[in-house]
């Protein structure tokens, strides 16, 4: 496969890959929060760059985008954020297309893909890009040696499994459950049958929508997944704010750390392969 | 040309979990709509005739001819049951719905209109419809609102961004991607992925073969242009669509230019709905299209005195039919549409919907350059936009309106 860093900081333990939205509620608070949920153990950290028509995005996401655009978020500014940055590991921009589209003086993905780059990112999620609409995207990607991420979803059958297979590179983005993003109690079923369907892929196996808490993750490692994905539950402790428990780095540094110790906790309940 | 395509426009920008159901609806678009597979479209036709009202007659306008020194035609949608072209296009796609077994239906509305239509056809054939509808916009067309519960639907308020048209979009397509497996979404215009621009004209495209036959029954020829207006597209479609092979035939589409065509790129706003017109080319609500967009690509909140118009986007095959010079994209602003709203209604004694009277206000503005022929399409009725135009009126002085003060505080 790639053997980016992405894919690399997917290979070894179980990864826990934070989300945030870029400027929520202000660039120097993103820092500070992005280091916080390093230190509490994040191998990968997907910043949010805030689009107006989120579409795949439940209410907690769609608030966190209204209040980075209202501070100004741009592009620019978020690429801005990205070089300032100086954490070790490798930052997966989630955007929509029309961002990326629309980038820069030339038509076409290469000016955002070339800017990203040199800002230090190394791959993207885009989730309103199927892989049939991916190919401009793709080749940039390449050009630049970034990763381009893929979707599975529940609904995900059949031909459209090897369309993504074809397509995916750093990891692929098993979505737990069908609808928005948003935290919840339980995990589903669902997880456990996407994450059959891809058993035999070559490229590591992230899972989020709806992961909150230490069991979940623990469950979903256990179930063969090589990460997870966690946004919502992250980004409503940044609504939130301060409060008696902590500052928001602080309880965000702590649920990092209790999301990485189940994944790996998961890990280690997993059935153990035969030696010969 | 690829299928889901429309020159560089159209295509299917969506989320991975609703690319099956994407996939699902394709297959019968070809089956059911174009191959009448089950006799569909038999059905489909049968069932716009006895419960919708078709054919609607094609008018000859007395009082406008006279006015213009020209033969004026209205093909009058506002005639269709539910008082709007709406109905072609609600009545086919639920039921595809039910044809595809789906039992659930959504729906996203911006004056109301398709959202009546949608809980119309919904009733007539026992499915569960849910609305999603703009918050600004229920406030604006409370008679509609009223009318989709009659029928049955639950209209569910959306109060995220400006709380219109485009934020009930994206709710919709929320809704879905959590519920796909058993339900349909009922897209309002030509606009969203492939296959649904195709298959919303297909189903309004009877506008026009109507019309075509009329015309031609009534001056033994084609008409020297069809005038209609534009907010997503999908009356305007249907009204073009069997003359874009006619050269001869001049097709204008006529957008809401609200108050202004200029931007404001600070504030996210541009105070006009005029996306063929004004816009640049992108990618929203599953298309890339021509769009309302800042200079980073975030998406503008649009503007028009007309709820039906109020939409950043525009369907992609009218963006392609606008490059390659087939349509023409013309726009005139909330003044002149609320001076024709009042000036059909005396003239003709047709109360238009205020998106229709965008296109009045094209024909008294530019009457002379339309040739000897003209056609207005009547998109709808205007029973919806009263209380809107009561209160728009009153702000301003507009010739051939009825003395406001009776009106002011009283409703």
């Amino acid at each position: 496969m790639s053997g980016s860093r992405i894919d690399e900081a997917l290979r070894g333990e179980p990864a826990f890959i934070p989300y945030l939205a870029a400027g929520d509620p202000d660039v120097e608070s993103t820092k500070e929060y992005v280091r916080a949920l390093v230190r509490g153990g994040a191998d990968i950290v997907e910043l949010g760059l805030p689009f107006s028509e989120p579409i795949a995005e439940g209410s907690t996401i769609q608030n966190a985008i209204v209040r980075s655009l209202d501070g100004g978020m741009t592009p620019d500014a978020y690429f801005d954020l990205v070089e300032d940055l100086d954490v070790e590991v490798p930052i997966v921009c989630m955007t929509y297309y029309n961002l990326i589209y629309r980038y820069g003086s030339e038509e076409g993905p290469e000016s955002f893909v070339r800017r990203a780059a040199e800002a230090g990112i190394d791959g993207f999620v885009v989730p309103d890009l199927p892989a049939e609409e991916s190919d401009p995207l793709r080749e940039a990607c390449d050009s630049y040696g970034l990763d381009l991420v893929f979707i599975v979803a529940p609904t995900t059958r059949g031909d459209r499994l090897k369309r993504i297979m074809d397509q995916v590179s750093g990891y692929v983005y098993v979505q737990a459950r069908l609808g928005t993003t948003g935290a919840r109690t339980d995990v589903s079923e669902q997880t456990d049958m996407s994450l059959g369907r891809l058993e035999e892929w070559d490229v590591p196996k992230a899972v989020g929508f709806g992961i909150s808490e230490r069991e979940h993750a623990e469950r979903i490692v256990a179930g063969g997944a090589d990460g997870i994905i966690v946004g919502s539950a992250l980004v409503d402790i940044v609504a939130e704010g301060d409060t008696d428990d902590g500052t928001v780095a602080e309880r965000l540094e702590r649920k990092a750390r209790e999301l990485k110790e189940g994944a790996l906790a998961g890990a280690e309940s997993r059935p153990q392969p035969e030696r010969p | 040309m690829s299928q889901s395509k429309f020159g560089r426009y159209g295509g299917q920008y969506v989320p991975e979990a609703l690319m099956p159901a994407i996939e699902e609806l394709e297959d019968a678009y070809q089956r059911y709509i174009l191959e009448n597979e089950d006799g569909f479209m038999d059905d489909f036709r049968t069932r716009l005739r006895d419960f919708g009202g078709r054919p609607t007659p094609l008018q000859h306008a007395e009082a406008l001819s006279a006015r213009y020194d020209r033969e004026v035609y209205l093909k009058r949608e506002d005639l269709l049951h539910g008082g709007a072209h709406k109905l072609n296009n609600a009545l086919g796609q639920a039921l595809l719905a039910k044809y595809m077994g789906k039992e659930r239906i959504i729906a996203e509305t911006g004056a109301g209109q398709h959202g009546t239509a949608t809980a119309m056809a919904c009733a007539h054939l026992g499915l569960d419809c849910e609305i999603y509808m703009g918050e600004r916009d229920i406030n604006r067309q409370r008679p509609n609102v009223f009318r989709m519960r009659l029928n049955g639907a639950a209209v569910n308020p959306v109060t995220t961004g400006r709380g219109t048209l485009k934020e009930a979009i994206s709710e919709t397509m929320r809704d879905w991607a959590t519920s796909v497996e058993d339900t349909h979404y009922v897209i309002g215009s030509v606009v969203g992925p492939h296959p649904f621009p195709r298959m919303v004209r297909d189903f309004q495209a009877v506008i026009s073969e109507e019309a075509r036959g009329q015309v031609i029954e009534k001056t033994g020829g084609l008409p020297d242009s069809v005038l209609a207006c534009a907010g997503g597209g999908s009356n305007t479609m249907g009204a073009f669509h069997q003359f874009v092979g006619e050269e001869g035939v001049e097709l204008y589409a006529v957008e809401a230019g609200g108050s202004s065509l200029e931007v404001d790129e600070d504030g996210g706003v541009a105070p006009n709905s005029a996306s063929l017109s004004t816009g640049s080319e992108g990618v929203l609500h599953g298309a890339r299209t021509k769009l309302l967009q800042d200079s980073d690509g975030q998406i503008m909140e649009s503007h028009s005195v007309s709820s039906g118009l109020d939409y950043a986007g525009v369907g992609p095959e009218l963006a392609y039919l606008v490059d390659e010079g087939r349509v023409t994209p013309v726009n005139v602003d909330d003044d002149g549409a609320l001076e024709s709203f009042h000036r059909l209604s005396q003239l003709e004694g047709i109360i238009p919907a205020l998106e229709t009277a965008h296109a009045f206000a094209f024909l008294e503005e530019e009457y002379e350059t339309l040739g000897e022929v003209v056609i207005v399409n009547v998109s709808g009725r205007g029973d919806k936009d009263l209380e809107s135009v009561i209160e728009e009126t009153a702000e301003r002085d507009i010739e051939n309106a009825p003395e406001m003060d009776v009106f002011r505080g009283g409703l």
